[in-house]
């Protein structure tokens, strides 16, 4: 397996907070990893990071085969490079609301892959079909549910053919009815081997897809290894408690 | 019939001759270039080059910040003596240009403001440039944010063009103090020259909310 995503001794913070501190990780392909951790843990902004939305001060991180070196700035081949291998589904779903459904999911590819529209198209319609959303083509976000939304921003993601995807709580903003239906995709997708990390506070989702968890806290990795040790053969007394509440709740 | 209604009759086409002839090729033709300059105006105070939000910062805070009838005063009559002799229409659309400009260029700002940063985050993820996102994803919803206040900042310049009647253009407002002056019914030319803006401002208003119902189809 082909490392492709690693951190190297990075640090990022917002003023006087320091959200990331020396990180050091890498990210295999193939697998799907969870990120678990208390609210302002760190874990949506080393998400974040990884397609550069946040830009973190010191350390190295390559992505994809591009390497920077983050205490200087960085060129902006590279940062185009990084984004285009990788995608990123956002909690609010950040749908573009004046195009509709299949004009959002062929965006990417036309206007930053320089793909035919024609060829686009099939692959969006294809890709719409996947979500369980190809009757919806026409519509304008604005006319779907959350979970549809959130469906098709996932299409949308899927369109740049990226090798790591990446989920910002995708499921936080929809009621738990809603879900369902996204949590399926993403099961779908685990299944298929796409290479992916996913934010997310849904431990029991996070037991059924992922390969790996990642326990932040403070800033800081304080676990990372396989599901089954995470949430069986844990010994940790601040994981176990985690646990416990989330599952109370 | 009566002196009054025969004024009016006989006042009415010269009056509105002169809006067809001055006052509206006048405001369309600066707010077009209004436009431009607004455009210009807010992407360079939203852009992170500190000598253009500097530069056009001051440009907007002393249109802003000035009287217009004070600024075309400047242009027209000022700028002579500073070797630039400038015909009335020309000092006229240049003052009106840079007047509208600056105060669409405040709405256009805001409207840009106005979007979630999700939009912008959500174009970054997939690789856009910042023009790429400016063009596919900004500016049209920036366009439907920002209809309101530029309509609002064009009726304005409609309403401003009366003040070239102060430097020798015979506008619509102008020919009507011509004939006030000859009749001496200050009630009855005035309030025909306010019927007359109104007409014109009406058919801005309809064009306005046909446009706002387009720009929203998708929400």
């Amino acid at each position: 397996m082909a490392t492709i995503v690693q951190f190297q001794h990075v640090y990022k913070s917002f003023g006087d907070h320091e959200a990331l501190k020396n990180i050091d990780i890498t990210f295999q392909e193939g697998e799907t990893t969870v990120i678990l951790g208390p609210s302002g843990s760190g874990k949506s902004t080393l998400l974040r990071c990884i397609n550069l939305l946040e830009q973190p001060e010191r350390g190295q991180l390559t992505i994809a085969g591009t390497t920077i070196q983050l205490d200087k700035p960085i060129v902006k081949k590279d940062k185009l490079a990084i984004r285009q291998s990788t995608a990123m589904v956002f909690q609010s779903f950040n749908l573009f609301p004046h195009m509709k459904v299949l004009e959002n999911v062929i965006e990417g590819p036309v206007t930053v892959l320089k793909q035919s529209r024609a060829q686009a198209v099939e692959k969006g319609k294809t890709l719409l079909h996947k979500v369980g959303l190809e009757h919806k083509m026409d519509s304008y976000p604005s006319q779907l549910s959350g979970g549809q939304q959130q469906r098709v921003a996932i299409a949308r993601a899927l369109a740049m053919e990226p090798q790591f995807l990446l989920f910002d709580e995708p499921t936080s903003a929809l009621d738990p009815e809603l879900e369902g239906e996204v949590l399926r995709v993403l099961q779908d997708l685990a299944e298929e081997d796409k290479s992916m990390i996913i934010v997310t506070h849904n431990l029991n989702f996070a037991r059924r897809v992922a390969d790996r968890i990642l326990f932040l806290e403070n800033g800081e990795i304080l676990f990372d290894g396989t599901t089954d040790a995470f949430f069986e053969h844990n010994n940790n007394e601040r994981i176990q408690a985690f646990i416990q509440a989330m599952q109370l709740y | 019939m009566s002196r009054e209604m025969q004024l009016v009759l006989d006042s009415i086409w010269p009056i509105l001759k002169a809006g067809l002839v001055i006052t509206i090729p006048l405001s369309l033709l600066s707010f077009a270039i209004a436009l431009v300059i607004a455009i210009v105006t807010a992407l360079a105070r939203i852009s992170n080059k500190r000598y253009l939000q500097v530069i056009f910062g001051a440009y907007v805070w002393i249109f802003r910040g000035t009287p217009l009838l004070v600024q075309l005063f400047i242009v027209f009559f000022g700028l002579p003596k500073a070797g630039i002799t400038l015909d009335a229409w020309m000092a006229a659309i240049i003052t009106f240009s840079l007047n509208t400009g600056a105060y669409a260029s405040e709405s256009i700002r805001a409207s840009i403001l106005a979007l979630p940063k999700g939009q912008w985050e959500a174009a970054e993820s997939l690789g856009m440039t910042y023009w790429q996102t400016m063009r596919r994803v900004i500016a049209p919803q920036t366009i439907r944010i920002s209809l309101p206040p530029i309509a609002n900042d064009f009726i304005d310049l409609v309403k401003g063009t009366s003040l070239v009647a102060s430097i020798t253009l015979a506008d619509l407002f102008m020919v009507g103090q011509q004939i006030t002056a000859r009749t001496y019914e200050p009630l009855i030319i005035y309030t025909l020259c306010a019927f007359i803006y109104l007409i014109f401002i009406s058919v801005l208003m309809v064009i306005q909310s046909r446009l706002e119902k387009y720009a929203s189809k998708y929400v």
